[in-house]
């Protein structure tokens, strides 16, 4: 049980052009935990969260999905698989209403995403769940509002609620609570609470509250490579986390 | 989870609005149906026909986001397989518009698939490239007449009963035609999977992490739109009783995408506005000769710098600033 990883990564390394922005990163993530992946700006988070995923291709290293080689697996494959990542700038369909926006990701489902000759009224059984989803994220009031037109906080919060329409047994939450006001961050990290069981979540996250407050487990990357892991408190304390993350000679209030 | 069913507003009722739409579409009906014992029949079909084109290609630029510089290829490719099928195979009208409409499906999906490889502007250079080298093909087969074309196309009774050679007759045919492929393109946007082909427009990486894999959808609507492209060039063969290399040339192309957009992109009158006003000023401009592209060109700058939206889109925007949401 003890070292049951959904995830896991192998000498996972990215290369650009003679930069190594991800070096050797050997990342396990046990299942049913919440993991949270921090470090400094440019320590190479979000090009992690891009090779997992396969929006970015690793230059060497393996990538295990619940013991199976996804190294060479396409990205729409990976969603297929059960793991689905959020992204770090809101990433919507801005023309679509809220509403649309979780039906587009439940209606892969009902496997009738090729039929063109349908009248897309035939997705009206969608729309109860697809509601609920809204609800859940505090949106079902902009259920009909064009996507364009919402708030920053509440544009992540759809995201969210469109991530989970899929059900998946791993989410990849890039910054889910970034830009977002207080009350937001706190209905988000009630709502990622709320779904944890049964389910694996690695996130990279800045505010180190939402931080303390959920992950059972944290990675701290610098410059591409594993600084530290283990849980909050010893992180917290770790003085090359300190110097990583704050620079040298500041105090940590971590 | 009590709101649910209060948060969802149902449409904006009023039966004075209901009303006044089934009296326009009554109104529209009747004008097409009277519209060629005043105008000539010829150039109403040639209209239609363009719009039907200009459909095909809206539902692609439009509603998928992709810019096809190569559309001809289909357009004049289906013609070719039409004039082809009814003049040297004596097919009967309706069958040979049916393997015109089949050419271009296929080929359209083989060169979909090519072309969805690569997007935005790389993608339309692929589509012009492929269309030239088609032009190419056509000024050399033996089949198509080279530089002559395939001419005196007979038109002949369409069903074994209804004699195209008659003029209203014919329209009424090409009406029909044009108004089952607006249909299927507008029922291709608002199905299941228009919904999808618009989220990978507005977001693609956000379309693949939810599990689509996009490049079946490009092509889908790839094939679609050169069907539909098919269909109006096939149809225009037994108008014009011609298939010439005009209509498989990139300049063909290009006034496809104008008439797009002038008539307004992602709208589904657009194509037909933007159609009729370039076809009507190619007929009545006629005297002026080459200057008239260089009108189409002032268009062109006056569509893209002054209401992008095109004509359709700007009246629809102002109509709902009107209404105040």
């Amino acid at each position: 049980m003890t070292d049951d990883f959904l995830l896991e990564t192998r000498g996972l390394t990215r290369e650009f052009s003679g930069f190594t922005a991800v070096n050797k990163v050997d990342l396990r993530v046990r299942r049913h935990s919440i993991h949270a992946l921090i470090g400094p700006n440019g320590a190479g988070k979000t090009t992690c969260f891009n090779l997992i995923t396969k929006f970015l291709q690793p230059s060497s290293g393996a990538i295990l999905l619940d013991g199976r080689d996804i190294t060479r697996t396409k990205p729409a494959d990976v969603a297929r698989l059960g793991m689905v990542r959020s992204f770090q700038i809101s990433a919507t369909f801005p023309q679509l209403t809220s509403l649309e926006n979780v039906e587009v990701a439940l209606q892969r489902s009902l496997g009738r995403s090729f039929h063109f000759w349908r009248s897309k009224r035939t997705l009206a059984p969608l729309r109860e769940q697809a509601m609920t989803l809204l609800d859940d994220v505090g949106l079902a009031f902009a259920a009909n509002r064009v996507v364009a037109d919402l708030p920053y906080g509440q544009k992540r919060a759809l995201e969210l609620a469109t991530t989970l329409a899929l059900n998946p047994e791993m989410l990849l939450l890039d910054e889910p609570t970034a830009g977002m006001g207080r009350e937001d961050v706190a209905r988000t990290v009630a709502l990622i609470r709320r779904i944890s069981p049964n389910r694996t979540i690695l996130m990279v996250e800045h505010n180190l509250s939402v931080v303390a407050d959920l992950s059972d487990r944290i990675t701290v990357l610098a410059r591409g490579e594993i600084l530290a892991e283990g849980a909050y408190g010893a992180i917290s304390t770790d003085p090359r986390v300190k110097e990583a993350y704050m620079g040298k000679g500041e105090p940590a209030h971590v | 989870m009590s709101k649910i069913p209060g948060a969802l507003p149902a449409r904006p009722a009023g039966s004075s609005l209901g009303v006044s739409r089934g009296l326009i579409l009554v109104a529209v009906a009747a004008a097409l149906l009277a519209a060629p014992f005043v105008f000539y029949p010829v150039m109403l079909m040639k209209v239609l026909c363009f719009a039907l084109f200009a459909t095909a290609v809206n539902l692609l630029l439009g509603y998928a986001g992709l810019l096809s510089f190569g559309h001809a290829m289909y357009f004049g490719g289906a013609a070719y397989v039409c004039a082809y099928a009814r003049k040297e195979l004596g097919w009967t009208p309706e069958a040979s518009i049916l393997a015109g409409v089949a050419f271009s499906a296929v080929f359209g999906l083989l060169t979909g698939l090519l072309s969805i490889r690569r997007s935005g502007i790389y993608f339309a250079m692929v589509t012009l490239a492929l269309g030239q080298l088609f032009y190419f093909l056509c000024l050399q087969s033996p089949a198509t007449g080279g530089e002559d074309g395939i001419q005196s196309v007979p038109r002949g009774l369409l069903f074994g009963a209804l004699d195209l050679e008659n003029n209203v007759t014919l329209y009424y045919f090409v009406l029909a035609v044009t108004g089952f492929g607006m249909l299927a393109a507008y029922r291709a946007i608002n199905s299941p999977f228009g919904q999808i082909l618009t989220a990978i427009r507005e977001n693609e990486p956000r379309a693949i992490s939810l599990g689509y894999r996009v490049a079946w959808f490009k092509a889908l609507a790839f094939t679609l739109s050169a069907a539909l492209a098919g269909l109006a060039g096939a149809t225009k063969v037994l108008v014009f009783q011609l298939a010439s290399l005009t209509d498989v040339s990139a300049p063909m192309s290009g006034e496809v995408v104008l008439m797009t957009l002038v008539g307004g992109m992602g709208t589904v009158l657009g194509p037909v506005v933007g159609a009729a006003i370039i076809v009507s000023m190619q007929n009545y401009l006629a005297d002026v000769g080459e200057w008239l592209i260089v009108i189409q060109g002032l268009i062109f700058i006056a569509t893209v710098s002054l209401f992008r939206r095109g004509v359709v889109g700007e009246i629809a925007a102002r109509l709902r600033r009107g209404r105040g949401t």
